[in-house]
């Protein structure tokens, strides 16, 4: 069966790729430092030797549209074009194109629904933003087949956050239950506290460095329990209007497993946003260099 | 009210170049055209079919007709298309980095939380 080599969880901050190639006075001040971190939640990755990698991001308006809007779909099909005229206007977002890997898609859709998940597809599917941040990232090559399970954080009515833990829960196993020798990392991307075109947006911070500090501590110390506890749907529009994309981050708990303490944690308290990395090493911590 | 066709509207010029530069250019025009010409498209489905019932209501085509974003997001258009169509036709008249968005911000302090709602 498939290994699950690496779980990660992060943020996805359209500005990175802009921040980390420009030079000279259009460089801002805190470059350096968020390449410098970026460089090394990459090497957590790397280090894990993945075959594949399962993304899991939200599409923003951008195929997914209200006339017709699953709450999650995976992607199967053998390649994916990525990234949109909005995001390249906006963020400066290059096109790219990734490989899928339409076995494990497959494998995931036909266990999913099985297992109570009735998941949407698309066999023709052009990703954006939370899904290329993290490969540009992580895996700035580009050169692993990817299966992309998008989520609706966006269009309410949304799914029940537990509804993400539960899904999370199931890519696991379903992954581990996958008939193949390869190696995979799941790797997701949410937000912390956020607020997008709302009053608080593009303020010093987050719109809420207490609910940030917070979910750092839940998602790293994997305390699934406490975090249900406390998030609602209606919870999540105290920290941020656009705060709901925490909920990719409880799935991504729920991939980790209840208790699960991340193996790697940081944080970067930028404007507009705090920026989370989580890596878990499902089977203990590769050595370096394996 | 049809929070779902302010929507519409936000996201089918969002994504069309030459429609940014026309609704900034020409908003009571193009919000008219759109609403004649456009707002009954059936998006991802095959062209030539088309809807029937779409209209907007008086304040959502003014608040469109007139760049309103703070009367847009008291209607409930969902904020992640407002701010993203707005930014791409109004942050080039701002020296500051961020000064379109921070003024953004400043025009909709009046607000607390319940926001308005964005369902469709």
């Amino acid at each position: 069966m498939a290994t699950v080599v690496a779980v990660i969880a992060s943020t996805h901050h359209p500005f990175y790729y802009r921040a980390s190639t420009s030079t000279g006075p259009d460089r801002p001040p805190f470059a350096d430092e968020w390449v410098r971190k970026i460089t090394a939640f990459r090497e957590t990755l790397t280090r894990a030797r993945p075959d594949v990698l399962v993304m899991v991001g939200s599409d923003h308006f951008h195929q997914l549209w209200l006339d017709n809007m699953p709450q999650f779909l995976v992607g199967k099909a053998p390649f994916y074009d990525a990234n949109w005229y909005n995001e390249e206007r906006e963020f400066g977002l290059p096109r790219m194109k990734l490989r899928g890997q339409e076995d494990l898609s497959a494998h995931v859709l036909r266990a999913g629904l099985d297992a109570g998940f009735d998941l949407a597809f698309s066999n023709e599917l052009r990703i954006d933003h939370s899904i290329t941040c993290p490969i540009i990232t992580l895996r700035p090559d580009a050169d692993l087949p990817v299966v992309p399970v998008y989520t609706n954080i966006f269009a309410p009515p949304l799914p029940q956050p537990k509804r993400f833990v539960q899904l999370g829960q199931a890519i696991r196993q379903i992954v581990e239950s996958w008939p193949s020798d390869l190696r995979v990392a799941i790797v997701g991307t949410g937000h912390l506290s956020l607020e997008l075109g709302g009053p608080r947006q593009f303020g010093p911070h987050g719109p809420d460095p207490e609910f940030d500090r917070r979910a750092v501590e839940w998602i790293a110390n994997g305390d699934l329990d406490g975090c249900l506890a406390e998030v609602t749907l209606d919870s999540l529009h105290a920290p941020g209007n656009a705060t709901h994309g925490f909920m990719d981050f409880m799935l991504m708990m729920g991939v980790a497993g209840a208790g699960a303490k991340a193996d790697y944690v940081d944080s970067l308290d930028l404007f507009h946003t705090m920026e989370a990395y989580f890596t878990w090493y499902p089977n203990g911590v590769p050595e370096v260099g394996a | 009210m049809s929070r779902y066709l302010v929507d519409k509207f936000l996201y089918t010029v969002d994504r069309d170049p030459e429609l940014v530069e026309r609704y900034r250019e020409d908003p009571r025009g193009t919000v008219a055209w759109w609403e004649s010409e456009r707002a009954n498209d059936l998006l991802n489905c095959h062209s030539g079919e088309a809807s029937t019932w779409l209209r907007f209501a008086d304040d959502e085509r003014d608040a469109l007709s007139t760049h309103d974003y703070v009367r847009l997001f008291e209607l409930g258009a969902h904020p992640f298309l407002t701010l993203t169509l707005f930014i791409a036709m109004f942050e080039r008249d701002y020296e500051e980095p961020l000064g379109f968005q921070k003024q953004y911000a400043e025009r909709l302090s009046g607000f607390t939380l319940p926001y308005p709602d964005i369902a469709t």
